[in-house]
């Protein structure tokens, strides 16, 4: 089964970024499609739940509703056959997208450090376990333990307590000097202030370590202890969760696939959020790690320059405003050398294929690692492997092949020979490999 | 207080309320979601559809990202071996 849809301006990915680039563009009378992997819109931010009581979400949401998007929620975009024609899955059909242009919004995922005990079941990514609790995973009375780097640990264990979690402590890798740079660069943002006093408030009662990081995670077949270094001393903590996560790292495999310029690790732009393809802009995080309201101004610019139409100067201005932010962020939470030591020998560094630390730090590069030890090479496609790889051997990341999702064998054996040219058959495990034994 | 769903996780019937994924309904019946290569037990852990640790056999179909699907009465959900 499958299905084929056309539009001025297709937007990949339904987090703030997109669904500003979306709004504004169909406001302005284009026909605009929005496409999310998730089943619902909001993105990782604007995740749905009862508790949704984000104004500015409502109120984009509502936006979209009004401007009369066409949502294609649930669908994986894979590969772009030919230049205009991206194709995606979703879990019962094949689809097949046609655009004019293009406005990529894929959003970022948290990065992750291995430390031994890291695959234990309940060791869980911030996020991860902010979005579980979402879904309806009691955690009334849970000790959860919050440890890594970067402004969601706040918002997660502000998030875990409200909902009757205990958060015994909250390590932050980062040192008081820098975070006290942080706090400087807050007092300048009006709105970034009241959300600090609201997360102070929320904070109370939970025990925040600068200077410290998870060590190792202990337990027999579910965690059951933590031990952390807390400004260097190491200390055992019982819980029941370790939510941990090291700030962010965008998605760039679509934008990879395209063919876009990428610098340093992000999507390049130039001032209208226009990629080095110039019917292919880009908004919000994979430009830069920079949070809503940076995804906010970048996807309306995208949006309105999508569809033909100049921003006004005060969107830009915001955009300025937020990307000083974005450089603070970045200063402040970059990790230090000491998690580079965090692996022991036997620790997995690859979760999907098992390869443990010891196999893999002889390796001069990404590319010959996954040759030699299929690091990279499961089913998340080095998605989680590959930036702590980046960060533990300084290895640079490899090109992406399509399909950069698992596709169903079935799917790939629906499509047409106009839409299969683009897949190198050759390279066959990177296509919906099952768990090999 | 919405309906709730009963599915089945490893032949035990497990009742969450709707709007539960299965990786959840499966940390609330206490079962993990997959064995890895080396026979580890896994549990969800992204949560967000990236990392595949929560890949489980959904209806017969094997990995299905749990953290990615929502339940569905008299679902039968098992640890993707």
């Amino acid at each position: 089964m499958s299905s084929a849809h056309s539009f001025d301006v297709l937007v990949i990915g339904a987090g703030p970024a997109g669904i500003a680039a979306a709004v504004r563009a169909a406001e302005r009378g284009v026909r605009v499609g929005i496409v999310d992997d998730n089943s619902t819109l909001g993105g990782q931010i604007w995740r749905g739940g009862s508790d949704q009581q984000d104004e500015s979400a409502s109120k984009w949401r509502e936006r979209l509703r009004d401007a009369a998007v066409f949502t294609l929620p649930g669908k994986r975009v894979f590969d772009q056959p030919v230049a205009g024609v991206l194709l995606a899955e979703s879990d019962h059909e094949l689809c097949e997208l046609r655009y004019k242009n293009l406005v990529v919004a894929t959003g970022a995922r948290e990065r992750f450090l291995p430390f031994p005990g890291w695959t234990l079941p309940n060791v869980l990514g911030a996020g991860g376990l902010q979005a579980m609790v979402k879904q309806g995973l009691p955690i009334r009375g849970k000790r959860v333990v919050v440890a890594g780097t970067g402004p969601l640990l706040l918002a997660v264990a502000a998030y875990l307590r409200k909902h009757g979690a205990q958060v015994p402590v909250l390590c932050e890798q980062a040192p008081w000097s820098r975070l006290a740079g942080f706090a400087t660069a807050l007092v300048s943002e009006p709105t970034k202030i009241s959300q600090a006093l609201r997360l102070t408030g929320e904070l109370a009662g939970v025990s925040f370590a600068a200077n410290s990081w998870p060590l190792a995670a202990h337990g027999q077949n579910q965690l059951e202890t933590v031990t952390i270094s807390r400004s260097g001393k190491s200390q055992d903590i019982p819980c029941d969760y370790l939510a941990c996560g090291f700030h962010l790292v965008p998605n760039i495999e679509l934008p990879l696939l395209l063919g876009c310029r990428i610098h340093e690790g992000f999507v390049h732009v130039d001032d209208l959020q226009q990629t080095s393809i110039s019917n292919i802009f880009c908004a919000g995080e994979p430009t830069a790690i920079g949070g809503v309201d940076l995804a906010l101004a970048e996807g309306q610019i995208a949006g309105l320059a999508a569809s033909g139409h100049a921003a006004s100067a005060q969107l830009f201005r915001q955009r300025e405003r937020a990307r000083r932010f974005a450089r603070v962020l970045d200063r402040t939470f970059r990790l230090r050398d000491e998690l580079k030591h965090l692996p022991s020998p036997e620790t997995f560094v690859c979760r999907c294929e098992d390869v443990p630390f010891s196999r893999l730090r002889n390796h001069a590069s990404w590319r010959a690692a996954k040759l030699h030890t299929r690091c990279g090479m499961g089913p998340c496609q080095g998605r989680i492997c590959g930036p702590a790889s980046e960060f533990l051997f300084n290895w640079r990341p490899d090109s992406v092949r399509p399909p950069i999702f698992p596709v169903r064998v079935e799917n790939l054996a629906a499509l047409d020979d106009s839409q299969r040219l683009a897949i190198p058959f050759a390279t066959g495990d990177a296509y919906a490999r099952p768990n090999m034994k | 207080m919405p309906s709730p769903v009963s599915v089945v996780v490893n032949g035990k019937p497990v009742s969450v309320p709707s709007g539960t994924t299965v990786a959840v309904a499966m940390m609330i019946a206490g079962h993990t979601c997959r064995t890895s290569v080396t026979g580890e037990p896994r549990g969800p852990f992204c949560g967000m559809g990236i990392c595949f640790e929560c890949r489980a056999v959904v209806n017969g179909i094997p990995h299905s990202r749990s953290c990615q699907i929502l339940c569905e009465s008299g679902m039968d959900v098992r640890t993707d071996e």
